[in-house]
């Protein structure tokens, strides 16, 4: 068999998912670029060519840069803390003791909560008035008076974070344990001969091993934190004072709520840049680690 | 094992007993919510376990009775189920030729990092053209429309995960069936498929877990029982006027029980799908 | 094995496509109504149920979304060849939906008798630019809600008739310990705050629109924000009211732990129902109250109405059904939970008994009904209103300041 054929066989099978992919993504996506230097209404008219006019609107807009900012601090918060509780959770699980196969088991709970409910989960449980947060907090006298922790914006934010970060840590406590378990025992136990600390155990031993599985979780989630939506849609739609309103729901606002769909795309495109040049320095990251672990 | 002290030990148990707690007490309490009388919810201080647990709203939910709220919550079900189910088996047929062909023939592994990478554009991008095209094909609220939607969500997923499977499986084992005198379809049906076969069940999960949990194109491209899945009822119902908080806690449990079945019951084939990409990045 | 399952997938979509639009013989309507205040999803199931058995030959599908989400469902279904024929409209939006063709002008079906009966606040709710784009169905305004248990403990005889006053009696009672914070608002960054904010406004008096410009950061506009921004701080009003909606006020209010509330008709007699709350038969009601010197009694419009959409098959259905949903007949039937839009129900017993408190305060109320403004891109305006009042409230700007920016970003 030559090669060629099997270059064009290869690209035959492949060809259904390509075909499906330009035709919902692909085509969408040029659609998108092109309603954006158009003043084009969601519903109705196509709307009249605009040039840049949408793109300087957007990125001088107060409304875009705050958004910009909410949308930074929830992504490197939420995922940082992801990073940090799932590694701990993973060392631990990666310890002896009993019902740790149980424990193990249940990590998978949260991350197969879909993230509707969890939301909903977390808004009943900030409520204000009768919420379990609340409850909780004044029965155990560690607040004198309910608080209003989704109205204020100082909280807020801060909310969300736990309710994504209560849903995602376990995945990356996952992904690390099995990092964990490659970690030869050899090599643990020659370092305790040298008398290395358990910090310096970690740094210079176990995180090298974690640190290439653990660069592909972080992208992951951070991609994933950036464009988010669902969360926020369902427990503050943005409030209070706009104080964790996202790229996305900004998004959402201008091309459907308001209806200007050439703007809206703009926008979306101004957000998918942004991912793009995110990833793509993450990628390069990865590469590096991946080159130094090895 | 390494030797540890008492205190070490005890202090590893207090971090796992911590942990569980982490993790289970938001979702006893939203299983608790769903069984508690609506006013022990409403109590102050609050009444943490029901004095008499009341299933009734399961019932109400999963009612079938024409035009109830039951049959709306229950539509929606449906609606779940069968886009998850079609937008699965439409991601596995697509991703079954083209991982392998990624994996027998790395000279087109290129296209596949192109498909991979649309992960990253945010939904919201694709939004709009998406909304007039499916509008134009009569495809909006539509269960079909949707499933179509999902597949390009969940395939560039299965197809990763199909092709790490086939990188496992030796060429030799092909090239002898070849050689014996099978051709190409009939080597992959009798040898590799069935060698895939684990990696094919894990892919399909992840795609059923991917298209359940799914929530923005659903609410822009669904408005009525027709096709409107669980997650846009459940946030109708938590946004709308239901003064039970119980019944919204009910709605979370019964959309929650199937992934979180799947999750358990096959938590070793998820999460060696996860490391395994994760590994190789 | 694989080519089969394609081939059944892909027959599957094309089947599907087919069937879907034409799978009964008989007409179906697809209508779309709020999961919120005014008549209950179980209300609009009966009466729809009620004109399905009078017209067998249509069938109507109902769909139920939260307020917030009406709008939005409304246009993006437009899109849809099979979108509803029948959507529930807020007061505010028939100058969006009747600009971009959302909702067909339906002038001519509007009858003399319809004209003369229907109250003429309530027609106020489907006009613009002079035509009719659909009927009234809710007629409904915020009134002023209190726990006349608290009110009498506090030895409060007559609920007030100013803010002023409604300041200065929540006062006592929290003096005198009944309750921490006494009033309850729905100041939520939604379309709720707006109709709190309306309602002050209409009561100080104050203009949205001058000539087509802002006029909301000036006079009436700024005092009404000033109030709601004096109250929040002076610890009267219930501090979660910044994220409350409606649903969260009755809760609060039917728990006992509001003596006043700001609520749409509905909770009168869900409030006094014994099954979910614990204030049954404590409830009073009156117009929400005036300002010294500028007015009696103050109300926001926050009247709906029912119109046809522009993409529905079967317009002469749809109209036949929201005829039916709108008849004195039927809304006399269910009028628990929103009043009639026709003005001799008000003075007919079946529809008083019981209830004689509301419709007294209804009598006042609705017809010192102050709308919203009347323009294409309220959504802007209203969204640009919404934060202002949050960042005042919450402190992060003035009053003052909060809506000159509001009047910049509004749009207009």
């Amino acid at each position: 068999m030559s090669s060629t054929w099997m270059t064009t066989r290869a690209w035959l099978l492949m060809l259904p998912l390509l075909v499906v992919m330009v035709a919902v993504i692909g085509w969408p996506l040029v659609d998108t670029v092109g309603l954006s230097f158009t003043d084009a209404k969601l519903v109705g008219t196509g709307g009249s060519y605009v040039g840049f006019d949408n793109y300087t609107n957007m990125l001088s807009s107060s409304n875009f840069s705050r958004t910009l900012v909410t949308t930074t601090l929830f992504a490197v918060v939420s995922v940082a803390a992801e990073m940090v509780i799932g590694v701990l959770a993973a060392l631990l699980l990666n310890q002896q003791f009993h019902g740790r196969a149980i424990l193990r088991a249940l990590m998978i709970l949260p991350w197969a909560l879909p993230t509707v409910v969890n939301a909903t989960l977390w808004r009943l449980i900030y409520n204000p008035e009768y919420g379990a947060l609340n409850a909780a907090l004044t029965q155990l006298n560690l607040i004198d008076a309910y608080r209003s922790w989704l109205g204020e914006p100082a909280t807020a934010l801060t909310a969300l974070i736990v309710a994504d970060c209560w849903k995602n840590f376990p995945l990356v406590a996952l992904i690390a344990l099995a990092a964990l378990q490659a970690v030869p025992r050899d090599i643990t136990a020659a370092s305790l001969v040298d008398g290395a600390g358990p910090f310096n155990r970690f740094r210079f031993v176990i995180l090298p091993y974690l640190a290439g599985p653990l660069m592909v979780a972080l992208v992951l989630r951070t991609i994933e934190a950036f464009k988010v939506f669902d969360i926020i849609w369902v427990m503050t739609r943005g409030g209070p004072a706009n104080s964790t309103r996202t790229l996305s729901i900004l998004v959402y606002q201008e091309a459907f709520s308001f209806q200007r769909a050439g703007s809206g795309a703009s926008l979306a495109l101004i957000v998918t840049l942004l991912v793009t040049v995110l990833a793509v320095a993450y990628a390069a990251l990865v590469r590096k680690t991946a080159g130094s672990a090895a | 094992m390494e030797r540890r002290s008492p205190a070490f030990t005890i202090f590893i148990h207090a971090c796992a007993l911590l942990l569980a707690a982490i993790i289970l007490a938001p979702i006893a309490w939203l299983f608790i919510m769903s069984i508690s009388p609506a006013a022990d919810l409403a109590a102050k201080p609050l009444r943490w376990w029901p004095q008499a647990a009341d299933f009734s709203r399961y019932q109400t939910l999963l009612s079938t009775a024409e035009n109830s709220a039951g049959a709306a919550f229950t539509s929606s079900l449906r609606n779940s189920l069968e886009i998850a189910g079609m937008a699965t088996l439409a991601a596995l047929a697509l991703a079954i030729p083209a991982g392998w062909a990624v994996s027998r023939t790395p000279a087109i592994g290129w296209s596949l990092s192109m498909v991979i990478a649309t992960y990253m554009l945010p939904p919201v991008a694709l939004a709009v053209p998406l909304y007039m095209g499916l509008s134009h094909l009569g495809l909006l609220n539509n269960v079909f429309g949707l499933a179509l939607v999902y597949l390009t969500i969940l395939a560039p997923f299965t197809t990763w995960l199909m092709k790490s499977g086939f990188d496992s499986i030796p060429r030799e084992i092909e090239a002898a069936a070849m050689i014996d005198g099978a051709g190409l379809f009939q080597t992959l049906r009798i040898i590799t498929l069935p060698l895939a076969a684990p990696v094919m069940a894990t892919a399909a999960l992840f795609a059923v877990l991917l298209a359940w949990d799914e929530f923005f194109y659903a609410l822009l491209f669904t408005s009525d029982q027709r096709a409107k899945t669980l997650t846009v009822a459940i946030a109708d119902l938590a946004g709308g006027r239901v003064s039970d908080y119980g019944l919204i806690a009910t709605a979370g449990v019964l959309a929650a029980l199937p992934p979180v079945l799947i999750g358990l019951v096959m938590q070793r084939a998820l999460i060696s799908g996860l490391t395994s990409g994760g590994v190789k990045g | 094995m694989l080519r089969t399952i394609t081939k059944t997938l892909v027959g599957a979509v094309f089947a599907g496509g087919l069937l879907v639009p034409h799978a009964f013989a008989e007409t179906t309507l697809n209508a779309l109504f709020m999961a919120q205040a005014a008549y209950s999803e179980a209300d609009v199931r009966a009466m729809t149920d009620a004109f399905t058995k009078a017209n067998p030959d249509v069938k109507v599908n109902l769909e139920f979304v939260p307020y917030e989400g009406l709008h939005d469902k409304t246009v993006l279904a437009q899109g849809s060849g099979g979108g509803y024929d029948v959507v529930l409209f807020d007061v505010i939006w028939p100058a969006e939906y009747a600009t971009n063709k959302v909702l067909v002008d339906v002038s001519s079906k509007i009858t003399d008798d319809m004209k003369k009966g229907v109250l003429p606040g309530a027609w106020t709710t489907v006009q613009y630019d002079g035509k009719y784009y659909g009927m009234p169905w809710i007629l409904d305004t915020k009134y002023l809600f209190y726990n006349k248990d608290i009110l009498e403990k506090a030895g409060i005889k007559t609920p007030p008739k100013t803010w002023e006053e409604l300041g200065a009696q929540a006062k006592i009672i929290q003096d005198k310990g009944l309750l921490k914070t006494p009033i309850a608002w729905s100041w939520s960054q939604a379309e709720a705050a707006i109709c709190d904010y309306t309602t002050l406004v209409s009561a100080y008096g104050g203009d949205f629109l001058k000539d087509g410009k802002p006029d909301f950061q000036n006079g009436g506009g700024l005092s009404a924000l000033k109030y709601m921004v004096d109250s929040y701080k002076s610890g009267l009003t219930n501090p979660n009211s910044k994220e409350f909606l409606e649903e969260d006020v009755r809760k609060v209010f039917e728990n006992g732990d509001a003596a006043f509330a700001l609520n749409w008709t509905y909770m009168y007699n869900m409030a006094n129902d014994p099954k979910d709350s614990k204030v049954a038969g404590k409830v009073g009601v009156v117009p929400a109250p005036g300002v010294t010197g500028i007015s009696e009694v103050s109300a926001v419009n926050g009247s709906m109405g029912l119109g046809v959409t522009a993409v529905s098959k079967h317009p002469d259905e749809a109209w036949k059904y929201i005829e039916y949903m709108t008849s004195q007949a039927t809304q006399n039937q269910y009028a628990k939970l929103s009043l009639p839009i026709w003005a001799s129900s008000y003075d007919d017993p079946t529809v008083t008994k019981g209830q004689e408190e509301l419709i007294a305060a209804a009598k006042l109320g609705l017809a010192a009904m102050y709308p919203r403004p009347t323009t294409p891109k309220y959504q802007e305006l209203s969204t640009a209103l919404q934060q202002a009042i949050q960042e005042s409230l919450l402190g992060q700007s003035s009053p003052e300041d909060a809506l000159k920016t509001a009047a910049q970003n509004s749009g207009l």
